[in-house]
């Protein structure tokens, strides 16, 4: 068979508020590119087919698997990863929350689950535990039996109420 | 693993893509990718071209008219199952959308991509060929309409041709005195079923089993109507025994039952009668409370 070199394109995203731009293979997937072209290794590469849900990253505000995704299909999109949580250096609450309730062990799934929460708590800022275990079927953890991480998630609604309560009005984000 | 190289073209209209089918060799369309892209990246497929519709025009909307919905073939899963037009005047689809893989699929899994990829597992083929579903393609020669009965040909092919491209789903609105039901079991929440049933049954005036559409699927390289359990309805007063004896029919037929490491072809097809019985008891149960 012969094989066609692939032209690269270029690809422009803005990731947590920054712009960035790179050439891209057609075939490189969004989490190859997020972390191997911008160095952005936050967020994690698993079983690349879908399944395990620890490269979940946000884009325009919806957690997608970035495993298959294509760079190309993120062109002119708001993505946003692990590292956009904490702000000047501090914890976000649901990174603070995981830590309380040993949410995580070795941490390998530990972005995906964040993303994941991060997005349910922006349509649903008080999820019930059968939310929270919907939203979170497509992310598999072998550390936690995942009871740690549904209190995770139960102490970061209370923890950005508390937040939101002390910043009111105005209103946190 | 990593996809093998192709060429990407992401057209803007429908026209450049049934274009593109055309002229380019060995041409693959690219709808949400949730599961195209995996195949890309373990290497099951090796398309030369990708044609991405994700950046196509006017292919994602939810409308109602003149009975039925019709919905753009880009539209994500996700907007399906936020859609209140569609819970309200389709609930069988509705129901079946929450059951797809994880939320983080279905924001970008499509209605089109689903039925095009024709999973003999996946919910929507069964979902439309229970509600009667009508697909619209463009291709070359232009629009033509296909009912969802004529589109699924065996594991993962459907009717469409190579250069078309699937515009629209037109799925009928719940007919009155309709119940509906949606069952299917897998391993956990989110895996492919293992089997499962789609099902609508209609009372008449007198409260008989006026109509039933059954589908099948997880269980044979398409999905399948259950032609004997809906025969079996026929006419009758709607009670345990009748939906028990009908559903003991329900894997009739299925001589290409699907057996794998997940399950054998004998517990898909007990999978399909239990499914079954509970799917026309609930319709039943839901026909009762819309008289």
């Amino acid at each position: 068979m012969e094989m066609t070199p692939a032209l690269k394109r270029q690809v422009r995203v803005t990731v947590n508020s920054q712009p960035y731009e790179g050439a891209v293979e057609p075939r490189t997937t969004l989490v190859d590119f997020l972390r191997g072209g911008l160095g952005l290794t936050g967020t994690h590469v698993g079983c690349e087919h879908g399944v395990c849900g620890a490269c979940t990253v946000l884009m325009n505000g919806q957690a997608v698997r970035s495993c298959i995704m294509l760079a190309l299909q993120a062109d002119g999109a708001e993505l946003m990863t692990v590292e956009g949580l904490s702000q000047g250096g501090d914890m976000h609450p649901l990174q603070q929350a995981f830590i309380e309730c040993h949410g995580l062990q070795c941490g390998f799934c530990t972005p995906g689950f964040l993303m994941s929460v991060y997005e349910l708590l922006q349509h649903d800022a008080d999820p019930d535990d059968d939310a929270v275990k919907d939203a979170l079927g497509g992310n598999i953890c072998r550390c936690t039996g995942y009871q740690q991480i549904v209190d995770s998630v139960r102490l970061a609604v209370s923890k950005l109420r508390d937040a939101a309560a002390v910043e009111a009005p105005g209103g946190a984000s | 693993m990593k996809p093998a190289s192709f060429e990407y073209y992401d057209p803007t209209t429908v026209d450049q893509a049934v274009a593109l089918l055309r002229e380019q060799a060995d041409a693959k369309l690219l709808a949400g990718g949730q599961s195209l892209v995996p195949l890309l990246n373990m290497r099951l497929a090796r398309p030369a071209v990708i044609v991405d519709l994700n950046r196509v025009e006017g292919l994602d909307y939810i409308r109602r008219t003149n009975g039925h919905l019709a919905i753009g073939a880009m539209t994500r899963q996700r907007a399906i199952e936020r859609s209140e037009l569609v819970a309200n005047a389709q609930p069988l689809l509705h129901a079946a959308t929450r059951m797809i893989a994880h939320p983080q699929i279905r924001n970008r899994g499509t209605i089109g991509g689903s039925l095009a990829h024709a999973d003999p597992a996946a919910e929507y083929p069964a979902v439309a060929l229970a509600l009667d579903a009508e697909l619209v393609a463009v291709g070359p020669n232009g629009e033509r309409a296909i009912k969802a009965e004529d589109l699924f040909v065996t594991y993962l092919t459907t009717a469409l041709e190579p250069a078309d491209v699937l515009t629209e789903v037109r799925v009928p609105v719940l007919p009155e005195r309709t119940g509906w039901s949606f069952q299917e079991v897998s391993r956990r929440h989110g895996d492919f079923a293992l089997a499962g049933v789609a099902a609508t049954l209609t009372l008449g005036s007198r409260g008989e089993c006026a109509g039933a559409r059954i589908a099948l699927f997880g269980v044979a390289p398409t999905p399948v109507r259950a032609r004997a359990a809906e025969e079996a309805l026929a006419g009758e007063a709607p009670s345990d025994a009748l939906f028990e004896r009908a559903a003991q029919r329900a894997s009739d037929g299925l001589d290409e039952t699907l057996s794998d490491v997940h399950a054998t072809a004998e517990f898909r097809r007990h999978l399909a009668q239990v499914l079954t019985r509970r799917a026309l008891t609930e319709a039943a149960a839901r026909a009762q409370a819309a008289r």
